[in-house]
């Protein structure tokens, strides 16, 4: 790839090859579960006997989001994919049905001849699918993750281009930080700043991590992200480089996302094929080249300091900061290190510029975040939406309330969160909102409890997860996530007293204020939040009921 | 390395923990620690099948732990335990980031959405039906 020209080839060859009508079909981990390889074959068989392959392609595509109901086929006119389209999307030509089996795809493609089709027929306008704004999933479910031309197409690697021809890495940090996007894998750095300061490091080698160890049980959206537009966060990842002056990046990617891997090293491939990944770049003096990391089952790896002592070979025992990575990271070199969400705002945020992205979301929490809605709900599936939504409109609009009964709480920021009560509901969606009331952004799950949890219950699982996945480094997330997992097992044998009660919420600050990395200083927190709404189901589980003093 | 070796053998024993220390000049105890600190080494064979069962957030309040009691009883071991006839490993995880599809179960490397306690057990039931 030369220049900017040579893109804009590819992008047209590759629309002109395209179909008028695409058939698109979810290939990620959840749908693949519900046997939707057979449904895509058997759509590209159908299209065949009925004689369409000039109107009509069906393809493999990434995450559509409604997970809960896979596997999903979405109808879409090619058209609506090109950048430059513009106008009306009438509803009738985009269609979508819902729980396809292998079975039921013939009749959705001679559906097309006429007729109707016995597939379940979903509704594109539901508020699940209406409400949402999207930005990093832009495409995710519309393209093939496993071609690179399809990306092209739709405006890829336009951002790197405008970035290394027409800025300067200071002026790209600048957009950056003007757009006020902030850290997406849970603390909400600002992202600007962190890349202002690996850019201000003098060295000559510096690395760009992207981390992809998403650790959070009920957090899913980094592997939608990774398995549904591979070149997305690659592009960000180029971007990042050229901004702070890296050669080399690393994707660290969990061991338990096969898919994720193999698509991403596709991806790496065919970048590098076309010279949009290696060295000299669009032929600039810029080098980047991407290797992927593969995790191998550890919680704690998702902080910082311990991936990066992962991604050395060694034990993944997170280190005391100062030095932050930005400073002495990886090899001892200077570092950036952000999530897979933060690298797939880069591109739009280049493109379109930081103003419009600091048009969307609230004061101090720009942009859109995408949140995997879980548990006890109607509608599951991942869902991108505005920071400043209040929870309210996620669960019961978007959502659809819980199936039987009545919500109870809402757990975000998996276990480093807490759980929200049901009559804070109408609190917005942003990072400082959520730490406010006691919990967390966390990398974006968000699962639902309705009247038959026990928050207790609940908040032992968590205490046994950090209990499990604590390294072992630093002794008040050793020993006190032990004592605190083993005081709630006594409290729920209905054997403690009201100081232990007491006891247990002394021992949580303490562990929280002393321990040394994020999973530490957070692992209390769903006791703390439970302890703070749902007071009234600890007492009643005391061995002697306590009265209150009031 | 031991992606490698574990892909390779199954499983970490002492034999190739020490091999691959010769090999790289370090002392047996940093392969060691490492392969210990991270979930997915074994140093244990395991059984001709695998099942997984998910003990993640969203598949825990949608009752993944009755699946798993069940298996249990079914097998009489515990969770992270080979059965007496090194038919079946039963291992939990937290969260195959399937949640859409809750509880989720993994069946030798296939992820099975929305399972109930009696499917669960009429597949391991087949595979200790096996010869």
């Amino acid at each position: 790839m030369d220049d900017l020209a040579n893109l804009i080839d590819v992008a047209k060859t590759e629309r002109s090859r395209q179909k008028r009508l695409r058939v698109h079909c979810c290939t990620s981990t959840g749908c693949r579960a519900a046997s939707s390889e057979a449904v895509l074959t058997s759509l590209q068989d159908t299209i065949k006997t009925e004689g369409l392959e000039d109107e009509v392609e069906a393809i493999g595509v990434g995450c559509m989001g409604f997970c809960g109901r896979g596997p999903l086929v979405e109808i879409e006119p090619s058209a609506w994919l090109d950048p430059a389209f513009q106008g009306d999307k009438p509803l009738e030509n985009e269609q979508l049905y819902e729980e396809v089996k292998p079975e039921q795809a013939a009749s959705i493609i001679t559906a097309l001849k006429g007729g109707t089709a016995v597939a379940v027929k979903g509704n594109p306008q539901h508020p699940f699918f209406a409400r949402q704004m999207k930005v990093v999933r832009e495409f995710s479910g519309r393209i093939d993750p496993e071609r690179i031309e399809e990306y092209i197409a739709v405006g890829g690697y336009r951002s790197l281009h405008k970035a290394v021809y027409e800025m300067t890495p200071a002026e790209v940090v600048d957009e950056i930080t003007h757009s006020g996007l902030r850290g997406r894998g849970g603390g909400g750095y600002p992202t600007g700043l962190k890349w202002a300061t690996v850019a201000k490091m003098t060295g000559d080698q510096k690395y760009v991590i992207c981390n992809g160890d998403e650790g959070d049980p009920g957090a899913f959206m980094d592997r939608s992200v990774l398995e549904s537009d591979p070149h997305l966060v690659l592009e960000g990842m180029a971007i990042a480089g050229y901004a702070v002056g890296a050669n080399h990046g690393f994707i660290y990617v969990r061991a338990e996302y096969p898919l994720a891997i193999q698509r991403l090293q596709k991806a790496i491939q065919q970048a590098k094929k076309y010279g949009l990944l290696g060295s000299q770049i669009f032929d600039s003096m810029f080098d980047f080249k991407v290797d992927i990391r593969i995790g191998a089952g550890a919680f704690v790896c998702g902080e910082e300091t311990a991936l990066i002592q992962s991604i050395e070979g060694g034990r993944g025992n997170p280190q005391p900061r100062p030095p932050y990575p930005a400073q002495s990271g990886l090899w001892d070199c200077p570092t950036l290190i952000n999530n897979v969400e933060t690298f797939g705002n880069i591109a739009p945020i280049i493109h379109r510029g930081g103003d419009w992205y600091a048009g969307i979301g609230t004061e101090k929490s720009k942009g859109t975040k995408i949140f995997a809605l879980t548990g006890k709900i109607r509608n599951n599936g991942l869902i991108e939406v505005p920071m400043g939504i209040t929870l309210r409109d996620i669960v019961e609009d978007m959502g659809g309330g819980v199936p039987e009964g009545d919500i109870k709480a809402v757990q975000t920021g998996g276990p480093s969160g807490g759980c929200i009560p049901v009559s804070l509901l109408d609190t917005p969606v942003d990072y400082d909102s959520l730490v406010a009331i006691g919990s967390m952004m966390g990398s974006g799950g968000m699962v639902v409890m309705d009247d038959t949890t026990n928050m207790v219950e609940v908040a032992k699982f968590y205490m046994e997860f950090c209990k499990e996945e604590s390294c072992g480094k630093c002794i008040p997330c050793r020993a006190g996530t032990v004592q605190l997992y083993d005081m709630l097992t006594h409290l729920l044998s209905k054997q403690a007293t009201e100081d232990d009660l007491i006891k247990l919420e002394e021992l949580c600050r303490m562990v929280k204020e002393t321990s040394l990395c994020g999973l530490g200083m957070s692992a209390p927190n769903p006791v703390l939040s439970t302890l703070r709404y749902f007071h009234d189901e600890y007492e009643a589980l005391l061995k002697t009921p306590a009265f209150s003093s009031s | 390395m031991l992606h490698k070796a574990q892909e390779t053998f199954g499983y970490l024993d002492e034999d190739v923990l020490t091999y691959i220390a010769r090999g790289l000049k370090l002392p047996l105890s940093r392969v060691y620690g490492v392969a210990t600190f991270y979930h997915l080494f074994s140093l244990k064979p395991a059984g001709a099948h695998t099942c997984i069962v998910c003990l993640g957030t969203a598949c825990y309040v949608k009752g993944s732990g009755k699946i798993l009691e069940a298996l249990e009883q079914e097998l009489s071991i515990t969770v992270g335990n080979t059965s007496a006839d090194d038919k079946v490993s039963l291992l939990s995880a937290r969260c195959v980031r399937a949640c859409g599809i809750a509880p989720v179960a993994v069946f030798d490397g296939t992820v099975a959405g929305k399972v109930e306690p009696p499917a669960a057990l009429s597949r391991i039931q087949a595979w200790e039906a096996e010869d």
